[in-house]
């Protein structure tokens, strides 16, 4: 049988864009030490101070204000780590004995983090969200107080796509004297992101969520808010960042901001339509499921499906065997005995948690590639269904 | 591209034998049903049984699990077909694990509730069967007396990935009011490392 190679699992990476590419390739020249004073250093300098401009002003931010680190997770880890922070600089400015907030379907990058700065005796709260996903807003607003020092928030969660009201979450935090972060990893490229519009003190990025390159971010810190770098021992990146910058990457995720620059616009309503074409088409042929997340406030490419007693892992790999790349909120495909911490934090029951499946749509995928899930996956969830001893729904 | 699992998994997953289909009902003389959906995994197994030489003459499966749930259940019920009743209860886990050629080590306790429920299947048959008294008794070592923890309870913590005396303790508990069980639960740690995973 006609057999197709369909990637529906860019929230988790995504290819490198052609032109980032072809960009990384020439890069790949540049050796020299962006803080050697000689023409080689001078190139590389050039080079990242380019990019830099480039990513800042694509979210509305001075050049001064963005720092390229190493991921999306070590941008969230330095922000959270500010307010754990006993240096004598920081005790005053951050107070080490303020509270974080931040929410119940954050990232593990945050959650584990913060887990981590409880044992080290700082007061972390946890917000926690709608059956949407959206966060509870009259729970938060109770939360926040004078003593609270920060409240992180995803832009847009991973799994399901529900898109947070930052801007409002910021004006609350701000009321209180509280910073305000947003991980925005996921949101970027797929809706507007301006950091004056949402009013936010700190903004993560990550490359290889937007076609870029791995092992590059960027974070970007309003001017004058207070900082401590989490990697020490060089005068890197304003000496918020210490190590050689990583000038390859940084031109990758430089390229992958312009391009996105270039063509977002075009490509938020074209992903849109092929979700909901995907959405149409899986309510027409599969009876028994329910989307998770919010109808409206939704990335434009992400689907998360709770397809009644079909277990996920198993529904992954049939998928994987006709070519079809998805991922599950199943404990089973993640090793641990848990399911989505998203989709229980949402009310959605354990079962349920167990047999959801997220279809995330990016820059290559075509109305070929929805047609083609359309023809296997009603097949797949059929026979998963028919092995299952936990459906008993319509035949 | 290599698959996440061996050729023989992958194999009974693609193509699991002896599935229980509502299409074509299968009579069978007893049914065992073990595990919960809510845990993420139920298990149900289905035996028809000669009942004069006491033999499993064929058998069907339904199963709410990942990959490895369906391919152990699959090997599991070409297995016990012809096997007499008191020979296909002494079916572990790690014959199962062995069919497949191997299953990695975290998927391990994935495999567990398809022996389970064949046995579950049978003890359904000796009830039915006015043979109660064959039904095994599962006796239970309480190893840790101040939390009350069973040898089976470590058992299960070590199938579902406890490999040290402290993640026995996260998991179970045990060991952590007066401490005096250590020596016994390290013991069987030891064992059911051996006997599951080595």
């Amino acid at each position: 049988m006609f057999k197709r190679s369909v990637y529906l699992d860019n929230n988790a990476t995504t290819p490198l864009h052609p032109e980032v590419k072809k960009a990384m390739i020439k890069g790949l020249a540049i050796y020299g030490n962006a803080s050697s004073l000689h023409s080689l250093g001078r190139l590389a300098r050039n080079h990242i101070e380019e990019e830099r401009n480039k990513v800042s002003s694509f979210i509305g931010a001075a050049p001064d204000e963005l720092i390229f680190v190493g991921s999306g997770s070590e941008a969230n880890n330095t922000v959270l780590n500010i307010f754990a922070c006993k240096c004598p600089v920081c005790n005053s400015k951050t107070g080490c004995s303020k509270e974080i907030i931040t929410s119940l379907v954050e990232h593990p990058c945050i959650l584990r983090t913060s887990e981590c700065l409880t044992e080290k005796g700082l007061k972390v709260l946890y917000v926690g969200v709608d059956a949407y996903g959206r966060i509870d807003m009259d729970r938060l607003s109770g939360m926040i107080t004078e003593k609270t020092g920060i409240v992180s928030i995803m832009m847009a969660n991973n799994e399901t796509g529900t898109i947070m009201d930052i801007k409002n979450i910021a004006v609350m935090a701000h009321a209180k004297g509280a910073l305000v972060h947003t991980d925005a990893v996921q949101a970027i490229g797929k809706v507007h992101v301006d950091v004056n519009d949402l009013g936010v003190d700190f903004l993560t990025i990550s490359a290889h969520k937007i076609y870029g390159p791995k092992g590059v971010g960027a974070l970007y810190i309003r001017k004058g808010t207070p900082f401590c770098p989490m990697i020490h021992g060089g005068h890197q990146e304003q000496g918020r960042r210490a190590g050689t910058e990583n000038t390859l990457g940084i031109i990758g995720i430089g390229k992958a901001v312009e391009m996105l620059t270039r063509e977002m616009d075009e490509e938020i309503p074209r992903l849109h339509a092929l979700k909901e074409k995907l959405k149409s088409g899986m309510i027409a042929s599969i009876p028994d499921i329910r989307f998770n997340g919010h109808p409206e406030y939704c990335l434009p490419g992400t689907l998360d499906v709770s397809f009644e007693g079909a277990e996920g892992e198993s529904v992954l790999l049939y998928l994987d065997a006709e070519g079809i790349e998805v991922s599950t909120g199943s404990a089973c495909a993640s090793g641990s005995l848990d399911p989505s911490h998203v989709l229980l934090a949402m009310g959605v029951r354990t079962e349920e948690a167990h047999g959801s499946i997220r279809f995330s749509l990016g820059r290559e995928n075509t109305e070929k590639d929805v047609d083609y899930v359309l023809s296997r996956l009603p097949v797949v969830i059929k026979k998963v269904r028919n092995i299952s001893t936990a459906y008993n729904g319509r035949k | 591209m290599d698959w996440l699992y061996s050729e023989k998994v992958k194999d009974h997953f693609m193509n699991p034998r002896n599935v229980f289909s509502d299409e074509n009902p299968f009579k069978y003389d007893a049914k065992g049903i073990v595990g919960n959906i809510k845990c993420g995994d139920e298990m149900a197994f289905y035996i028809k049984v000669d009942k004069q030489t006491g033999i499993i003459t064929d058998c069907r499966w339904k199963t709410y699990g990942c990959a490895s749930a369906i391919a152990s259940t699959s090997v599991l019920s070409e297995k016990v077909k012809g096997m007499k009743l008191e020979e296909a209860y002494k079916i572990s886990p790690r014959d199962l694990v062995a069919a497949l050629e191997g299953l990695p080590d975290h998927k391990v306790h994935c495999s567990v509730l398809g022996d389970k429920a064949l046995r579950a299947a049978i003890d359904d048959y000796y009830r039915k069967n006015g043979m109660d008294d064959k039904i095994k008794k599962i006796e239970a070592e309480i190893v840790c007396r101040c939390m009350n923890v069973t040898d089976h309870e470590i058992e299960e913590a070590v199938l579902e990935g406890a490999r040290t005396y402290l993640d026995l303790q996260e998991r179970t508990k045990l060991g952590t009011v007066c401490g005096g069980c250590k020596d016994r639960a390290l013991e069987l740690l030891d064992k059911y490392k051996k006997e599951h995973f080595s």
